[in-house]
């Protein structure tokens, strides 16, 4: 299983933390060549997250990159760069319609084809405007190379003609909608970045609502809110134990040919073992049994 | 090979950066001069470097000036390219070259 708890923010321009990003082990680093980086640095962005893609310290890491929109200058030069370098999902930005991601789609293809690599770089749509918040069940179905979509809180407000708050109600509808819309799809569905590096307990705070909503990550700006964010993510002691019995109750029964068993009088179907079985791999994930961290 | 356009510049002072400044010079020749914090350990690998990566782009009759604050292999390299990228106002970028 590909945990994706994590999406780290890159600016592209920013060479110290291109070069130390995969340090502090995010599920993703996302190199920004968008909205972070300079008009007069986007040719220099862009060469060198080009290199940091092909550096083996990115090897064994995803990686993604936010580009620039293909309506403008930058964004199919964005797009020949880091394809050929090899990134594993493009970051759509200001993802409105599904027109937006078929003709994103096209672009990748040729560029694929023309360099003639296996490689199937997936798509990240970035939903940032009401328009896209409307839009996101086609958007999210629209293409198979989509494997999530993420909302981009800071212009969402901005078109809803409001401002963030601690209390996120303005985010409400939106986060419902992708998560929905992402759930329906079978794809990830990632919640925005929390601004305020320095307040701690309102990321904490957010991190668990966006959880407990059902979000499979967030966006993070600041390599101190990963750890912060793994561990919010973890399953607790008690729901492995619980998991680990479902599961081996779940074997007995199929040994003896029963369809349902119970546990502490309660009824384990089909639903719930697949809840198990989704603890017991995040919790392997998370390094609880022997996984990868 | 080919010269230059023009001066040109790319990358910054900051910690594992570089900035690299470049300008055509009327001799056939590759000329580099270097400051680094790890000059005495790394000086002629970042020197090979420069003008491998120089060659690569078919480029001579350049100056290259480097400040190196501690920089990686590739972030020198992208430095570079850049550099001469802009020094030709070169839209049509050759990635094999890169």
């Amino acid at each position: 299983m590909k945990l994706r708890r994590s999406m780290l923010f890159v600016p592209g321009s920013n060479t110290s933390m291109v070069c130390n990003a995969f340090v502090y082990r995010p599920d993703t680093v996302m190199f920004d060549l968008e909205d972070s980086v300079a008009i007069e640095e986007k040719d220099s962005a862009r060469l060198m997250v080009y290199h940091a893609l092909q550096h083996f310290t990115y090897e064994d890491i995803e990686t993604a990159v936010r580009v620039n929109p293909l309506h403008s200058i930058y964004g199919l030069l964005d797009l020949e760069a880091v394809i050929r370098a090899g990134v594993d999902i493009i970051r759509l930005p200001k993802t409105d319609t599904v027109e937006d991601v078929l003709q994103m789609q096209e672009v990748i293809e040729k560029i694929e084809f023309k360099i003639g690599t296996d490689k199937r770089t997936k798509l990240l749509a970035a939903i940032e405007s009401a328009q896209g918040v409307v839009n996101a069940v086609d958007i999210a179905r629209c293409s198979d190379r989509l494997m999530g979509i993420a909302l981009g809180a800071e212009d969402f407000v901005r078109d809803l003609h409001t401002q963030r708050t601690k209390a996120g109600s303005e985010l409400m509808v939106a986060r419902a909608q992708i998560l929905l819309a992402a759930r329906a799809a079978k794809i990830h569905a990632f919640d925005s970045v929390f601004s305020d590096v320095r307040d701690k307990e309102g990321f904490v705070k957010e991190a668990n609502y966006i959880k407990d909503l059902g979000f499979d990550g967030k966006s993070l700006i600041n390599p101190n809110q990963i750890s912060v964010l793994h561990k919010i993510f973890a399953p607790s002691g008690d729901d492995v134990e619980w998991a680990l019995d479902v599961i081996e109750a779940s074997d007995n029964a199929k040994e003896k040919g029963l369809g349902v068993v119970s546990i502490d009088g309660k009824m384990v179907d089909a639903p719930v073992i697949a809840r198990a079985q989704w603890t017991l791999e995040l919790a392997k994930a998370s390094g609880m049994l022997g996984g990868d961290e | 090979m080919n010269k230059i356009k023009k001066r040109a510049y790319a990358g910054t002072l900051e910690s594992s950066d570089a900035f690299i400044e470049i300008e055509p010079i009327e001799e056939d020749e590759i000329r580099i001069e270097l400051q680094s914090s790890v000059e005495e350990m790394y000086g002629d690998d970042i020197r090979d470097l420069i003008a491998k990566v120089i060659k690569e782009m078919d480029i001579s009759y350049i100056s290259v000036r480097v400040q190196d604050k501690g920089a990686l292999d590739y972030v020198i390299k992208a430095r570079l390219q850049a550099a001469i990228l802009r020094a030709n106002d070169d839209k049509k970028i050759k990635w094999d070259k890169l």
